[in-house]
């Protein structure tokens, strides 16, 4: 790309200042036409919200954008759709109840003569871009009835049919699995082919050296470097994200296995719709192992974990918690008594009261013992004391600790999470996705405290769809196809390849 | 969530039982059933004319319901804004007393729109602008028109004439139907006709797809370029224009004079309505026809004298059947997913 080449987007010292918080700090950047530029930063790196801004959504404190050279003034997404800019939002912004033809033409309609929605040739003009640019999608479906991935499509093709020429892709990836990735990923490709310009954002380092020309990264608002995937490996932009040296492997020691603390014997529920999920699961976890439990999302392993937690009732089979039977025990039984901790796979769902403080969820499951509760009564002062040192225990970054839980990063309220279960004295851990969503710096923070728990001796089970994660934490790895433990193999023995035969359920010595 | 089809169906379920009280009725009088047999009472032409009546303000009161809800604003004030509609329809038919009867009721209809316009404006202002609790603001509307317009009320006027119904061409000649619904006043008219206007407006057309959008997903519409609270404001005054027009049919159509508290819980029914019919215009008019027809066969029994219940269990009908049809149906519809949420256009996400 010369020099005198016009950027198609040119962003200029923006700077954006919310009460209390700077989110970007005189930023600049630019984007060349046909190019894939990677945003990379760690939640709350400001991302988001700069990307907010190009669209319109946001005004900026100070700072100037401009689309093919002219300065453009953007009061509402209105603007920045009219020149050009289309946005897909990490959180979609679909009507689940309508259709995705109605999505897509929401706001840029097509009316006949007589004044009524013009829905065929909407549709024929979605069919015409699906086909164009390979995004599958029947514009009569109901958005709600769609998988993630294919709402994702629809949201590519809401920029498209607005004519978008500079596409904004706020963490795509975050919500999608492996092969929904690389079906992404050909897509941008493709659209990269056809000329449009991509920001891509996320915080996954191989995402962006896969599929980017350029990275900028960000850090607490500011643009802390630029390079191409080229000069760049995963550790050097881990640093440049993180502002320090990340270790992206994990540090541990051999096992030294002790009794056996969870036993499961042909577990056997359903799933919420009614269907057979755990077919008679068998497996034990020993004190100071971790065995972790790999596989494709929605082969059993959700319903694994709510059932060994009691958040689902077991059809048949047994739930052993150092020796004795807790199958359906109540969830203040298993973590009480059966002394565990339970990192939940959503954590706004199961995890966390977003709109309760930092405090109060840190004492969510002990609020009721002493000293945090006196008689009927609570005791504030050791609430907030308590929280004040898991805070600083597990750099939880928050404002303060009547702080609401929902205003943190993704990553700090997985810590705030991590902080609350690894703090009490525990035997067992189940940690399902601990690191799903969050940044590089919580990750590693995250794993670490998982071995130093294995290494006191607690027996740890750990549920995670990224096969990275499983290799570098398991001592032993167990891995579920359709609701089946289809085998459980030593870490020794692990590679990528035999592991990834598993989980697409060929066994081991079966010829593919 | 189950799938949408399940939601759909109450909004079927209500139109159904209108659909089958029509048929019912036809059947019966043109039977040779004898005028005393219970048939008759419960399904004669005059227990379905008034069945019709009783059903215009309520099914005008769901449309108001629907065309706020829809967008994303609460809207339990109708009750109140059906009474200020009916009592600025009365004394702009009084002052006007002295014109000729049509311009007057005309004039009387113009004033109901306009001061349930002017509720729902404020409704609107109160929910948006100050960012109110939906349900306080319009508990606050049905407390104002209730406390001003029985402290305004002055019991010595008396509006001169009412709407008389119209005959419609041929239409009319039609064996029981046309007596139903070919020969009535112009505001019954205009309440069936606003149903299917309201079904095709939601439906098919670009305000249609947009106030939708503001009631399920607002920063959805936000995001492509939609001006969620315009929409809002527009919609939830033009719901207080019908629920206005909703006070003019009883004062204008039915009644003819303007009584204290004369919505007697009929905002309340409307809203009933709305729900049982799932937020969709013929669902709400089916369900408002089920309690109409309520009110209907209340009326009939105790013209009749058939039955040796105590009058005042007949008079509980149309309320018992309303709380049992919510009661029923509630947890099986889907209101709009944003419905009572201020929409704030920055700094509400992250």
């Amino acid at each position: 790309m010369s020099k005198d080449n016009i950027p198609v987007l040119e962003v200029k010292h923006i700077t954006k200042r919310f009460p209390g918080v700077i989110a970007n700090d005189d930023v600049n950047l630019t984007l060349q036409k046909g190019e894939i530029l990677a945003l990379l930063g760690e939640n709350g790196a400001g991302k988001s919200t700069l990307m907010n801004i190009i669209y319109g959504l946001y005004k900026p404190t100070e700072g100037e954008i401009y689309v093919n050279g002219k300065k453009a003034e953007m009061h509402s997404p209105k603007d920045a759709i009219a020149l050009g800019i289309g946005m897909v939002h990490q959180h979609f912004q679909l009507v689940p109840v309508m259709t995705v033809a109605e999505n897509i033409m929401l706001g840029a309609e097509s009316v006949k003569k007589n004044g009524l929605l013009d829905i065929k040739k909407v549709s024929k003009e979605i069919s015409e871009l699906s086909h164009r640019y390979h995004l599958d999608v029947d514009p009569s479906a109901k958005v709600e009835d769609l998988p993630v991935g294919v709402q994702q499509r629809v949201e590519i093709i809401k920029a498209l049919y607005r004519e978008a020429e500079i596409l904004i892709l706020d963490e795509p990836t975050a919500v999608l699995t492996p092969q929904e990735i690389e079906g992404l990923f050909e897509i941008m490709k493709r659209l990269q082919a056809q000329g449009k310009s991509i920001i891509f954002i996320s915080h996954k380092l191989k995402e962006v050296l896969y599929i980017s020309d350029r990275i900028v990264v960000l850090r607490g608002g500011k643009v802390v470097g630029e390079t191409t995937p080229q000069d760049a490996t995963q550790e050097k932009l881990a640093a440049m994200m993180v502002g320090r040296e990340v270790i992206l492997t994990v540090d541990k020691a051999p096992p030294s296995p002790g009794n056996v603390v969870l036993e499961v014997k042909n577990l056997k529920a359903k799933s919420d719709l009614g269907e057979m999920a755990l077919n008679g699961v068998s497996f034990q976890v020993r004190e100071g192992e971790i065995l972790g439990v790999a596989g494709v999302q929605g082969n059993g392993q959700t319903e694994l974990v709510e059932v060994i937690t009691s958040l689902k009732k077991a059809e048949d089979g047994q739930v052993i918690i150092s020796g004795e039977d807790m199958t359906n025990a109540s969830p203040r039984t298993i973590t009480q008594k059966g002394q565990s901790s339970h990192v939940p796979e959503d954590r706004h769902a199961y995890g966390m009261v977003s709109t309760y403080s930092v405090a109060d969820n840190l004492v969510l499951n002990i609020y009721n013992l002493p000293p945090f509760a006196k008689g009927i009564t609570i005791n504030r002062p050791a609430i907030i004391k308590h929280a004040e040192e898991l805070i600083k225990e597990f750099d939880v970054r928050t404002p303060g600790p009547l702080t609401p839980g929902g205003s943190l990063s993704g990553g700090n309220q997985q810590k705030m999470v991590v902080a609350r279960e690894f703090s009490r004295p525990i035997k067992l851990l189940i940690a399902a996705q601990p690191t799903r969503g969050i940044d590089v710096g919580s990750i590693e923070f995250i794993h670490n405290q998982i071995v130093s728990k294995r290494d006191e001796g607690v027996a740890v089970l750990l549920v995670s769809s990224e096969l990275d994660e499983i290799m570098a934490l398991s001592d032993r790895i167990a891995v579920m196809y359709k609701g089946e433990i289809i085998d459980i193999v030593p870490r020794e023995e692990a590679t990528r390849e035999n592991i990834g035969l598993l989980m697409a359920g060929v066994k081991r010595g079966e010829k593919v | 969530m189950s799938s949408p089809t399940r939601f759909k169906k109450t909004s079927l379920i209500a139109l159904a039982i209108a659909i089958v009280l029509i048929i019912v009725g036809i059947v019966v009088n043109l039977l040779p059933i004898p005028d005393d047999s219970m048939w008759r009472v419960l399904f004669g032409v005059s227990t379905l004319n008034f069945t019709l009546r009783a059903t215009v303000p309520l099914a005008l009161g769901a449309m108001a319901g629907i065309l706020c809800e829809r967008t994303g604003i609460i809207n339990i004030g109708i009750e109140g804004m059906m009474l200020a509609g009916a009592y600025a329809g009365f004394v702009a038919k009084v002052a006007t007393n002295s014109w000729p009867l049509m311009p007057s009721l005309l004039f009387g209809v113009a004033a109901a729109l306009l001061a349930g316009a002017a509720m729902g404006y404020i409704h609107a202002l109160f929910s948006i602008k100050f960012k109110m609790d939906q349900i306080i603001s319009g508990t606050f509307l049905i407390l104002l028109a209730g406390g001003l317009t029985a402290y305004l009320f002055n019991p010595d006027m008396v509006a001169e004439g009412k709407f008389s119904p119209i005959a419609i061409p041929f239409l009319s000649k039609i064996p029981v139907i046309g007596d139903i619904f070919f020969n009535n006043p112009p505001i019954t008219y205009t309440a069936l006709i606003l149903v299917a206007i309201l079904h095709v407006a939601l439906f098919h057309t670009k305000w249609g797809l947009r106030s939708r959008a503001a009631g399920e997903h607002p920063r959805a519409a936000d995001t492509v370029g939609i001006n969620v609270n315009f929409y809002r404001y527009m919609n939830t005054t033009l719901g207080g224009m019908v629920a206005g027009l909703a006070g003019g049919f009883l004062v204008l159509e039915a009644v003819g004079q303007f009584q204290e508290g004369m919505t007697a819980g009929r905002g309340f029914i409307s809203l009933a309505a709305m729900i049982f019919g799932n937020w969709m215009p013929f669902g709400a008019l089916g369900a408002a026809t089920l309690f109409g027809y309520t009110q209907g066969v209340q009326n009939a029994l105790l013209l009749a004298g058939v039955v040796n219940i105590p009058r005042h269990f007949i008079s509980m009908l149309p309320y018992l059947v309303t709380i049992i049809a919510v009661a029923g149906f509630v947890g099986r519809v889907r209101p709009p997913a944003a419905e009572g949420k201020v929409y704030e256009t920055e700094g509400s996400s992250e």
